[in-house]
C-alpha cells in the first residue's frame, strides 16, 4: 500500500488542464478538486459544481433590508412621533424611498457576502488548505484522492499525457499547516 | 474553454513580450515584497506631513469651535461642504470601473479597478471626515442615527436629505469595503503562498483561508456579478442624494431637478480624474506600463472627456433656465456667478471643466502622457471650484442685502483641506505597500486572449485578414510600452 494521499497534475496553462480534466473523466478517474490562481470557466460544468444559489440569498436580504427600513421609518415618522409640516401627510411615501433603497442594497450585498463566507468556509485566521502553493500564482492544479484510485502510475501517465509539467504524489493532503 | 483568441482588431490590454502568470504576479507584488524605493518615501513624506497638518487643524477646530473656520451668519456652509463633494464625487469613479464596466464586460477595468476602487474608500473617508468635523462637536454625530433617546423618543427627521446623505454615505462606504475586499482575497491569498514567517501570517488571515478551489470561484464570481449589480444603482443614488442636500432647499442657484444627473456626472468627471492623477505616476514608479496601458489611459481620458460635456452642458442649461423660468431671484443667482465678485471662481470652474477637456478630442493630446496628468490636475481643480461656486455664491447673496457677505477662508479651513488630501495620499501610498495594487487574478484572465503576446502569435499563426493585421499595428503606434522596432518590418 502507498502512502500517498493525493495525486496533483501540475499544469502550466489553463487550456491543458481543461484536456487533463476530460482525460480523467473519459478514464473515470473521479477529481477531487482544482485549484487556479483564477476562475477558468467551464470548468465548474465539467465537474458538475452546481448553480450558485446565491442570488435568492442576496433577493431576499434585500427584501428584508428594504421592508425593516420601511417598517421603521412608518412606525418612527407615522406612528410614534407624526410632524406636523405644513399640514402634509404624515404618511409621505416618496421621502421614505432613499432610505429604504440604501438599506436594501446595504443588506443584499452584506447577506449576501457573508453567505458567500458561510457557505465557503471563507473567515478571518481559517488556516488555508492549500495542496501546492503555486495554484494561487502561476500552475493550474488538478487533485485527485489516491485512496481507491488505482494504479497510480496511470493517472500519472494520462495527466503528463495531458500536459502537466508536474505529477506530484503527495503524502500529506495539505502541505500548509506546516 | 479557458480561453479564447479575441478579435484581432481590439488593442491589446496587456503588452510586453514573454509575460507569464508568474510575470504578472512578479511584477505587480514587487512594491509589496521589496521595501519602496526612493520616490515612494519622498511621497510618503510628504504626504503624511500633509496628514499631520490635518490632525492639527482638526483637532483646533475641536478645541476652540467652529468659530475658527471663515465661516459667517450669511455663509454658513462653505469649504467644508465643497470638500465633502469633493472627495465623495472623487469616490464614484472606482465604483464606476469596477462595478458598471464589469456589467458592461470592459476587461480594460481588470487591470485598474482594484487602486480605482481603493481610491473610493480613502475619498469617502476623506468626505466623512467632513461630516464630522463641520458638527463642531463630533460627538453629536450620533443623532444622526435613529437611535431610542431620553426625549421621546425624539426621532431623526426622516423627510430631510440630510438624514438620507448619512445613509448614502454609510451604505456607499461599506458596501464599497465589501466590493473591495472581497475582491482582494484572491490576491492576498497570493501573497501569503510567497510569504514566510510573520507576513505569512498575517496574510493568511487576512485571506481567509482562500484556496483558489472551483467552488470557490464560481462563487466568487456570482458574488461580484451581484455585487456589481447593486453598486451600479446605489453610485447613481448617492450623488443623487447629495445633490439633494441642495436641490430640496429653497435657495436660488440650489432649487433645480437638473441637480442630481448633473452631479452623478460631475461626480464619475472628478472622479476619473483622479483615477489618471494617481495611475499616471503609480503606473511609471510602480512598473507596471504593461498592464495599465495607453489604451487604459486614452479611454480614461475619453470619458473624462464625455463627462466633461455633459458637465458643460447642464451649466449651460442652468443658464439657460435660469433665463426662461423668468425667476428674478434665479436670474440673479446665476449672473451674480458669472459677473459678480466670484466671477473668478465661476470662470476658473468653467476653464478647468468645459474647456481644457475638450483638448481631448485630439488624439495627439489624450495619449501624450504629462499632458493627460496636467489635466487631470485641472478637472480636479475645476471640480472644486464648481463645489465653491455652488455652494458659495448661492449664500453669499442673501434675500436681504444687508445681509450680504463674503467667505473668507482661515488658516483652519484651508489646513483641513490641503490635510485631507495629505490623508487621501498616506492612506493610498501605504495601500499599494501592503497590497496588490493590480487585481492580479483578473489580470490573468487577460493574458491568454487580450495581450500583445497571443496577439502577434495570432498573425504569426496567420489566421488574420492582412487588412485587419494592419489596422492593429497601426494602432499599436501610441503605446509607449511597445517595443515598435518589431512592428516595423510587418
Amino acid at each position: 500500500m502507498s502512502s500517498t494521499k493525493y495525486i496533483l497534475g501540475v499544469f502550466d496553462d489553463p487550456d491543458e488542464m481543461m484536456h487533463g480534466i476530460d482525460k480523467l473523466q473519459k478514464n473515470s478517474v473521479p477529481i477531487y478538486d482544482v485549484y487556479t490562481p483564477m476562475p477558468i470557466h467551464g470548468i465548474e460544468a465539467k465537474l458538475n459544481v452546481k448553480d450558485s444559489r446565491l442570488g435568492y440569498a442576496a433577493f431576499m436580504f434585500g427584501c428584508l433590508g428594504g421592508s425593516i427600513m420601511f417598517t421603521m421609518v412608518y412606525y418612527m415618522l407615522v406612528h410614534d412621533w407624526p410632524i406636523n409640516i405644513g399640514g402634509k401627510n404624515f404618511f409621505a411615501i416618496p421621502d421614505f424611498v432613499p432610505v429604504t433603497f440604501e438599506w436594501t442594497i446595504l443588506w443584499t450585498s452584506f447577506g449576501m457576502t457573508f453567505t458567500f463566507f458561510f457557505a465557503t468556509h471563507l473567515f478571518p485566521g481559517r488556516t488555508p488548505r492549500v495542496m501546492d502553493l503555486r495554484a494561487t500564482d502561476d500552475k493550474f492544479v488538478i487533485a485527485i484522492d489516491a485512496k481507491g484510485n488505482i494504479p497510480h502510475d496511470d493517472i500519472t501517465n494520462l495527466l503528463k499525457e495531458a500536459g502537466a509539467t508536474e505529477v506530484k504524489h503527495n503524502t500529506r493532503k495539505y502541505v500548509s499547516y506546516e | 474553454m479557458a480561453s479564447h483568441s479575441e478579435s484581432i482588431i481590439r488593442e491589446p490590454l496587456i503588452t510586453g513580450k514573454d509575460i507569464t502568470y508568474a510575470q504578472i504576479t512578479n511584477d505587480v507584488l514587487r512594491p509589496v515584497e521589496n521595501m519602496p524605493g526612493k520616490a515612494w518615501w519622498i511621497g510618503f513624506s510628504v504626504a503624511s506631513l500633509g496628514a499631520m497638518l490635518w490632525v492639527f487643524a482638526i483637532s483646533w477646530t475641536f478645541w476652540f469651535g467652529l468659530g475658527e473656520w471663515g465661516l459667517n451668519k450669511t455663509v454658513g456652509w462653505a469649504w467644508d461642504i465643497t470638500g465633502f463633494v469633493w472627495w465623495v464625487g472623487i469616490g464614484h469613479a472606482g465604483t464606476l470601473i469596477s462595478a458598471v464596466l464589469l456589467l458592461f464586460r470592459q476587461n480594460w477595468r481588470n487591470s485598474i479597478n482594484r487602486s480605482a476602487e481603493a481610491m473610493t474608500i480613502f475619498a469617502v473617508i476623506c468626505a466623512a471626515t467632513y461630516i464630522a468635523a463641520h458638527m463642531g462637536r463630533p460627538w453629536m454625530a450620533v443623532y444622526s442615527l435613529p437611535l431610542p433617546n431620553q426625549y421621546g423618543s425624539l426621532w431623526v427627521n426622516w423627510n430631510s436629505p440630510l438624514i438620507w446623505d448619512v445613509f448614502a454615505i454609510s451604505t456607499y462606504f461599506s458596501v464599497s469595503l465589501v466590493f473591495w475586499y472581497t475582491g482582494l482575497l484572491p490576491d492576498i491569498a497570493t501573497i501569503r503562498d510567497r510569504a514566510h514567517g510573520i507576513r505569512q501570517k498575517i496574510y493568511s488571515v487576512l485571506s481567509f483561508g482562500w484556496t483558489g478551489s472551483v467552488k470557490t470561484w464560481q462563487r466568487f464570481e456570482t458574488v461580484s456579478l451581484i455585487l456589481a449589480g447593486v453598486s451600479t444603482p446605489l453610485v447613481l443614488s448617492v450623488h443623487t442624494i447629495v445633490s439633494m442636500d441642495f436641490a430640496t432647499s429653497l435657495e436660488p442657484g440650489w432649487h433645480t431637478t437638473i441637480f442630481p444627473p448633473y452631479f452623478v456626472a460631475g461626480a464619475i468627471f472628478s472622479g476619473f480624474a483622479m483615477v489618471q492623477t494617481l495611475l499616471l505616476i503609480a503606473r511609471k514608479v510602480l512598473g507596471l506600463e504593461n498592464y495599465i496601458t495607453m489604451f487604459h489611459i486614452e479611454s480614461m481620458n475619453k470619458i473624462i472627456m464625455l463627462t466633461g460635456s455633459i458637465v458643460g452642458v447642464a451649466y449651460l442649461t442652468e443658464l439657460f433656465i435660469a433665463f426662461y423660468s423668468q425667476n428674478e431671484y434665479e436670474q440673479y443667482a446665476f449672473a451674480n456667478r458669472i459677473a459678480g465678485p466670484y466671477w473668478w471662481a465661476y470662470w476658473s470652474m468653467m476653464t478647468c471643466n468645459v474647456i481644457t477637456p475638450q483638448l481631448f478630442w485630439f488624439k495627439k493630446i489624450r495619449t501624450n502622457i504629462p499632458l493627460s496628468w496636467v489635466l487631470s490636475i485641472v478637472v480636479n481643480i475645476g471640480m472644486w471650484f464648481e463645489r465653491f461656486v455652488i455652494i458659495v455664491t448661492s449664500l453669499h447673496r442673501d434675500f436681504i442685502p444687508s445681509s450680504w457677505a463674503m467667505f473668507y477662508p482661515t488658516w483652519v479651513d484651508v489646513s483641513v483641506f490641503i490635510g485631507s488630501i495629505g490623508v487621501f495620499f498616506t492612506m493610498f501610498l501605504l495601500f499599494i505597500r501592503v497590497l496588490p495594487s493590480v487585481a492580479m487574478a483578473e489580470v490573468k484572465l487577460l493574458l491568454k486572449s487580450s495581450s500583445e503576446q497571443s496577439k502577434k502569435k495570432l498573425m504569426a499563426d496567420g489566421h488574420v485578414e492582412p487588412a485587419e493585421a494592419e489596422f492593429y499595428i497601426a494602432s499599436l503606434e501610441k503605446y509607449d510600452s511597445v517595443d515598435q522596432s518589431e512592428y516595423l518590418k510587418a
